[in-house]
Order: structure tokens, then C-alpha cells, then sequence
């Protein structure tokens, strides 16, 4: 059994060692990747114990992260050095840089992976780069401080949403044009699709709230509200959201309220408030789902959930101001 | 249906056609009220960069706002627009008032001093406009003063008093040496905190007025180390609004003690170090425009255009009556950059905000400081509340 097996949680297990003993690259370690902002880092823990693997440097303010397309690396987003860090899983080190932009905070890969569109904060644009040369290919103007991005299932619709316009804009793929502005709540963070793309969840940090847009009119047609006992409505501020693969599920954290909510996508209805570190965004699950990472960005810690029983399993210091989990499972 | 009704009916549909506001973009202008040459915005007084001091004229704060506007008009196709005024005098701006609002201008945002300001807004009482106080902190416009359509979005006294005053709880420096100059705005600054003292329990060790003078036969007035001695105290207080005497008063002082209000810690709506909640990219907007940093007036400015927006956007740009109450009422979620969800309070039209506690260039904390509860409102805490307003529209 080689290391990244033993590092493996126990349901990925028995998929990981048929990969090990195959004798390929190190893909599906286990791994939960943990990027701060302030220690210009990422952490790395071993998925079944959750301890310290490795600490990778990174550049400055390192911030969103994704898997690439073929799952040996994990690009991490350095926002203080325009550009995308490539960790090579297998060496646990960034191999090279891919510069993204003024400030880059959030990004997705194209449909056919060729491509990275990152929203760059300080310049207002989504800038498109061909991962193949390296280079931005396009700036999208939009909104400004665009942050939460996400594609549609069919990779035709791009979604961002801009902090300061209070809107979600809809981007066409093809010609890399806003087709749509959809006016949501105030300060808007971040998206969640549902499977076929046909509602987006935008939350609102400030409104306090999740807006519903209708994937086909491009318009507002619902609103999700939350009420954790105890809170007042200004400290409910709702950054972070995912769904499950399934769409019947949506968790969002509620940022100065300290809590996770689970919400019934099909019945806009919250089901539970779990409770959770200071100031969690940052939320992530597995692949089998039935554990759900939140980074609290104020206490600098990560609450491990069972999403069966709702109750936090663990929580595990990491670096300072973390802000977003990634497992390799 | 008669033929004649038919014609009317189709009248009507053109009207309401050319009425709507997609396809094509209106212009919705907001004016800018100034005073020429005012004494505030000397170059002279603003060098040293003293910290209750602008740093700029604030009317580049209303401009990064307008710029930030665009995609958000677009949604109900409105190009917001700024017109800046600049008149001699309140006579001078009052007659553009009347003038612009002869042309169908709705929202001015004045930056001049209290008085200026008063007689604007009494004057033009009971008009279908809205005035937005930017750069005046005098208690009294919110008080005695206050008017139906005059609105603050910049801190006032009594607010930037009480967050001084939460602070100094939180630290248990509660014996104060408080010192007054000797202007006008110095007595309102050294009043409103007093006021403040009182309302969280602070001790007033003394109070003592101080004078910019060598003179001799006022030593005791103008020299900070007879200032400072004789008394038991925390921390010092300086009411200073213009700053000169503020800005050499730290290290000087007999007793090792902290200087707050005009210089060392003050309380201000803005400071161009606070880099949380996107601030760090609006006080980069500011600097790209104006080639200066960013200070509690352009923030103020800036805060007045993005509540006009916000109003016009949510309310899909109705009629005036509708959008000047949407603006002030509860239902509004303004976003200051500062963490909170603010809006207007109903009684004087105050914005009620958090507000940031900074020495030369670090925030170190954010009022309401934690552990200082309201019924309704932790930021009720600073400066006026329902039971302490004097205002009646």
C-alpha cells in the first residue's frame, strides 16, 4: 500500500488502492486541501484523520481552488499575484504559474477543459485563459468586484456574480457576451445550479438571503430567507453555497451567524441550522457526500459534518483566514 | 368598444411605451452642491494630512459611485449622471436649486458647512427633492435643525463621540483629560463627547481649553506640558477640528497616556486602511480617479449616490414620492463596504452605520464595539436614538 492509500478515507478507499496497485499517478489521495489567505498556503490533510500532510507554498493570497480537468492537479488561485498556482498532486508542489487577471478570486474550467474563466475583482472583468498557451484570450467587463462564477451543465451559460451591481450576469460561451443582468439581492457572493441548470442560487450576503434565478427568463423567482435562532437579521450574512449532485439539497453558510444552513431545494425550505466556527464561506463536500468541510474564516479552523445526522464530527485547525477546501476523492 | 375609445386606448399604450424604461436609457442627474473656495478644502490645511482633515474634495467619492452605477442602470436603463454646482454662497446654491429642480432634478447632494446647509434645506422645505448632508458632522442639523428631506449619510458628533467613548470602556481607560480649543466647531466636538462620557460612564478628569499660542502670558493655555500635568488620567481627548494643535500633541503630554479624537485614535465613517468587506477594491477605485486616498467625506459622497441608486434599481425607477420613501424607509439594504446592512433611521434621517476607530494607518477597532447592545439595533448605540432625538419634521 503506498502512502496516498493509507491517506484515503474509507469510503474511497477501495477505489483508490484498484488505482494504487495499477501503479498510477497519485489521483483520488484523500487529500482535503485547505488554502489561507493570510499564510499564503496550502494545507494539506490526510482525509481520514484530518492531520497536517504537508504545508505548500503558494503566492500571495491564495484563494479558490479546483482539481484540473484530468484530476492530477489542483490550481489554486494566488489573487495578490494575479495568477493561478499548479499543484502537482502527485509531488505536492506548484509546478508552474498561469497568470489570471487583475486580483483573480474565483474561477471554473470550460466545458472541454481547455479553458479557466476567472472573475478578477479589481478590474471588473472575467478574464478567459487558454490553458494550453497560457494566455488570457478575452476580458468580459462586468459589474464590479465580480466574485462567484459558475458554468451550466451544458457549458454554454457562464454566471457571475458582481458584489457592488447586486446582479448575476449571464455570459454566452460562444462570444464571451453578457446576455442577461438579473438584479438579485445586495452583495451577492456566490452560485450553485442546480443538475440541469435550470435555477441558479446567488447569495446575498448583505440581503441576508438566497435569490432563486429561473435558468430559462433569466429573472428572480423565488427568494430563500434565514432565521438561526438567536441572530438578528443583519448578522445573517450567507457567502458560501453547494449543492448535491442530486439538487435536493443546498447547504449555505451564514457568515457573522456562525451556522450552516440545509435547505429542501424543491421546497425553498430551511430544514436545519447547524453550528459551526466563526464566520464560515468556504463549504465543500465529498464525493459521497455524506461530509460536508466548512472553513470559518475567523477562527481558522474547519468544521467536518455528517450531513446524515447534521452534527459536527470534527473540527480541525488550519491556517490563518482559511478560505476554501478541495478533497481529492 | 367605439372607434374613439380604441384611439384613446392605443394613446395610452404609446404613452406607457415611451414611458418604459427598457430599450433605451434615460438620464437621471444628481447634483452636487459646493461653495467656492471652501476654507475645508484649503491645501494648506489639508498637507499634513491631519486625521480629522479631509483628504480631498469629497465630490471624487460621488464620481467612483456613478462609475459603479453603470451596470445597475442599465437593468431598468438609466444612466446615472452627475452635475456639479459651485456657487459663491447658500444664496448662490439655493437659486441653482430652484433652478435645476425647475428642470426636473430630484437629488443634490451638498458638501458645505452646517450653516450652509441648514438654510438650503430650510429653504427649500416641503419641495418634491431630497438633500444629502455629506461632509457637515454638526449634531444640530440632526437635531433642532432637521428636515423631512435632508438626509446624512456622513457621522455625526454625537456618533463618532459615542464610538470614542465605547472604546475607551472596552480598554477601562475611564478617567479622562479632555482638551477644548477655542473655535466654534471645537466646543461642538468637546460637547458631543461630554455627552457621550456621560451616556457610557466615562470620568471627566478635567477639562481645560487650549490656545495655538507661545504667548507668554497664556502659557498654561498653550503649552501641552502644563496642559497635561496636575490631573490623573487614562487617556486625553482633543477637541480640535481643525487640527494644528491635535497633531503635536501626542509624546508631549507629562503622563504616558493615549491621545484620542482629533489625532492618535479618531472616529471617523471611513479610512483609506480599512481593506475589509471589498474596501481594499472601492478605496483603489478612489485612488485610480482622484490620485489621493480615500476619507470619511468621499466616503459619505459616495454612500449618498449608491442610496439614490440602490432606490432607483429596486424600486425600477418609480415616480418620486415612491422612490424618496423606499430611500428612507426600513426596507432598504445599503451597502457601506463596512460590514452592515445600513439604512436611514426614521426619526432624523441619519444613516446609521459602523464606524471605524483609526490612528495614522491601521482601523483598530469598528463601533459598536462587541458587548454594546440595543433593543433593535447594536448600531443605535452610536449617536442618536428614537428617545434622544430632538428632531420633528
Amino acid at each position: 500500500m503506498t502512502r496516498s492509500c493509507l491517506a484515503a478515507p474509507l469510503l474511497a478507499a477501495s477505489i483508490c488502492c484498484a488505482v494504487c496497485a495499477g501503479g498510477a499517478l497519485a489521483k483520488d489521495t484523500g487529500y482535503v486541501f485547505v488554502s489561507s489567505e493570510n499564510d499564503n498556503a496550502v494545507t494539506v490533510l490526510d482525509g481520514k484523520k484530518f492531520s497536517v500532510v504537508k504545508v505548500i507554498s503558494t503566492g500571495k493570497r491564495p484563494r479558490d481552488m479546483r482539481l484540473s480537468p484530468d484530476g492530477k492537479s489542483l490550481y489554486v488561485m494566488t489573487s495578490d499575484k494575479n495568477q493561478a498556482d499548479v499543484i502537482d498532486i502527485a509531488q505536492l508542489k506548484v509546478t508552474h504559474s498561469i497568470l489570471a487577471g487583475k486580483d483573480p478570486e474565483r474561477f471554473v474550467f470550460s466545458a472541454d477543459g481547455k479553458r479557466m474563466y476567472a472573475t478578477n475583482e479589481d478590474d471588473a472583468h472575467v478574464s478567459v485563459v487558454d490553458l494550453a498557451s497560457r494566455k488570457i484570450v478575452a476580458n468580459i467587463p462586468v459589474g464590479e468586484e465580480p466574485e462567484g462564477i459558475r458554468l451550466s451543465p451544458d457549458g454554454k451559460r457562464l454566471y457571475v456574480a458582481s458584489e457592488v451591481a447586486n446582479m448575476t450576469h449571464v455570459i454566452d460561451t460562444q462570444t464571451n457576451k453578457v446576455i442577461a443582468n438579473v438584479m438579485v439581492g445586495n452583495r451577492p457572493r456566490r452560485l450553485a445550479l442546480n443538475p440541469d441548470g435550470s435555477e441558479i442560487w446567488v447569495t446575498n450576503e448583505l440581503g441576508g438571503s438566497v435569490s432563486i434565478i429561473d435558468g430559462t427568463k433569466n429573472t428572480v423567482k423565488a427568494t430563500v430567507e434565514f432565521q438561526p435562532k438567536g441572530f438578528r437579521k443583519e448578522e445573517v450574512t450567507p457567502v458560501g453555497i453547494i449543492m448535491t449532485r442530486d439538487g435536493k439539497t443546498a447547504y449555505v453558510t451564514l457568515g457573522h451567524a456562525n451556522h450552516v444552513a440545509v435547505v429542501d431545494v424543491a421546497g425553498r425550505k430551511v430544514l436545519d441550522y447547524i453550528l459551526v466556527g466563526q464566520r464560515p464561506w468556504g463549504i465543500t463536500l465529498n464525493r459521497a457526500e455524506n461530509r460536508l468541510f466548512v472553513v470559518n474564516g475567523r477562527s481558522d479552523d474547519m468544521s467536518i459534518i455528517d450531513t446524515a445526522t447534521r452534527k459536527v464530527l470534527q473540527s480541525v485547525p488550519v491556517g490563518r483566514v482559511p478560505y476554501g477546501a478541495v478533497i481529492d476523492d | 368598444m367605439t372607434r374613439h375609445k380604441i384611439i384613446r386606448h392605443l394613446l395610452a399604450l404609446i404613452v406607457l411605451a415611451l414611458a418604459a424604461p427598457s430599450g433605451w436609457a434615460a438620464t437621471l442627474k444628481i447634483a452636487y452642491l459646493e461653495i467656492e473656495n471652501d476654507a475645508r478644502y484649503d491645501e494648506a490645511r489639508m498637507y499634513f494630512g491631519n486625521l480629522m482633515q479631509p483628504l480631498g474634495q469629497p465630490f471624487s467619492g460621488a464620481e467612483v459611485a456613478v462609475r459603479e452605477s453603470a451596470f445597475a442602470g442599465k437593468t431598468v436603463g438609466i444612466d446615472f449622471a452627475l452635475q456639479r454646482v459651485k456657487r459663491a454662497d447658500s444664496k448662490g446654491l439655493l437659486e441653482s436649486v430652484m433652478k435645476l429642480h425647475k428642470e426636473g432634478v430630484r437629488f443634490f447632494l451638498i458638501d458645505a458647512t452646517a450653516p450652509v446647509v441648514a438654510e438650503v434645506a430650510k429653504a427649500t422645505r416641503g419641495k418634491d427633492l431630497l438633500l444629502f448632508n455629506v461632509s457637515a458632522p454638526d449634531d444640530e442639523l440632526r437635531q433642532e435643525q432637521c428636515q423631512a428631506h435632508l438626509l446624512h449619510t456622513l457621522p455625526n458628533y454625537a456618533m463618532t463621540g459615542d464610538a470614542i467613548a465605547q472604546f475607551l470602556v472596552s480598554k477601562k481607560w475611564q478617567s479622562i483629560l479632555l482638551l477644548e480649543g477655542p473655535l466654534g466647531e471645537d466646543k461642538l466636538l468637546s460637547g458631543a463627547f461630554v455627552r457621550s462620557a456621560k451616556r457610557f460612564g466615562l470620568k471627566i478628569a478635567d477639562k481645560r481649553p487650549f490656545v495655538l499660542s507661545n504667548d507668554p502670558r497664556q502659557r498654561d493655555q498653550g503649552n501641552v506640558a502644563l496642559l497635561s500635568t496636575g490631573a490623573e488620567y487614562d487617556a486625553v481627548f482633543v477637541a480640535d477640528s481643525e487640527g494644528e494643535f491635535a497633531r503635536s500633541l501626542p509624546y508631549r503630554t507629562v503622563r504616558a497616556r493615549p491621545v484620542l479624537g482629533s489625532e492618535g485614535l479618531v472616529a471617523t465613517a471611513w479610512h483609506w486602511s480599512w481593506d475589509r468587506y471589498g474596501a481594499s477594491q472601492l478605496n483603489g477605485r478612489l485612488e485610480k480617479l482622484a490620485a489621493r486616498r480615500m476619507a470619511g467625506p468621499d466616503w459619505a459622497a459616495w454612500m449618498a449616490v449608491k442610496a439614490i441608486v440602490e432606490a432607483v434599481v429596486r424600486t425600477n425607477n418609480a415616480g418620486f414620492p415612491k422612490l424618496a420613501s423606499y430611500l428612507k424607509s426600513e426596507e432598504i439594504t445599503l451597502d457601506g463596504f463596512k460590514g452592515n446592512r445600513l439604512g436611514f433611521r426614521s426619526w432624523d434621517n441619519q444613516l446609521r452605520q459602523p464606524i471605524l476607530l483609526a490612528t495614522h494607518n491601521a482601523v483598530i477597532e469598528q463601533a459598536p464595539i462587541a458587548g454594546f447592545l440595543h433593543q433593535a439595533n447594536n448600531m443605535d448605540t452610536l449617536g442618536f436614538d428614537k428617545r434622544d432625538s430632538r428632531c420633528a419634521f
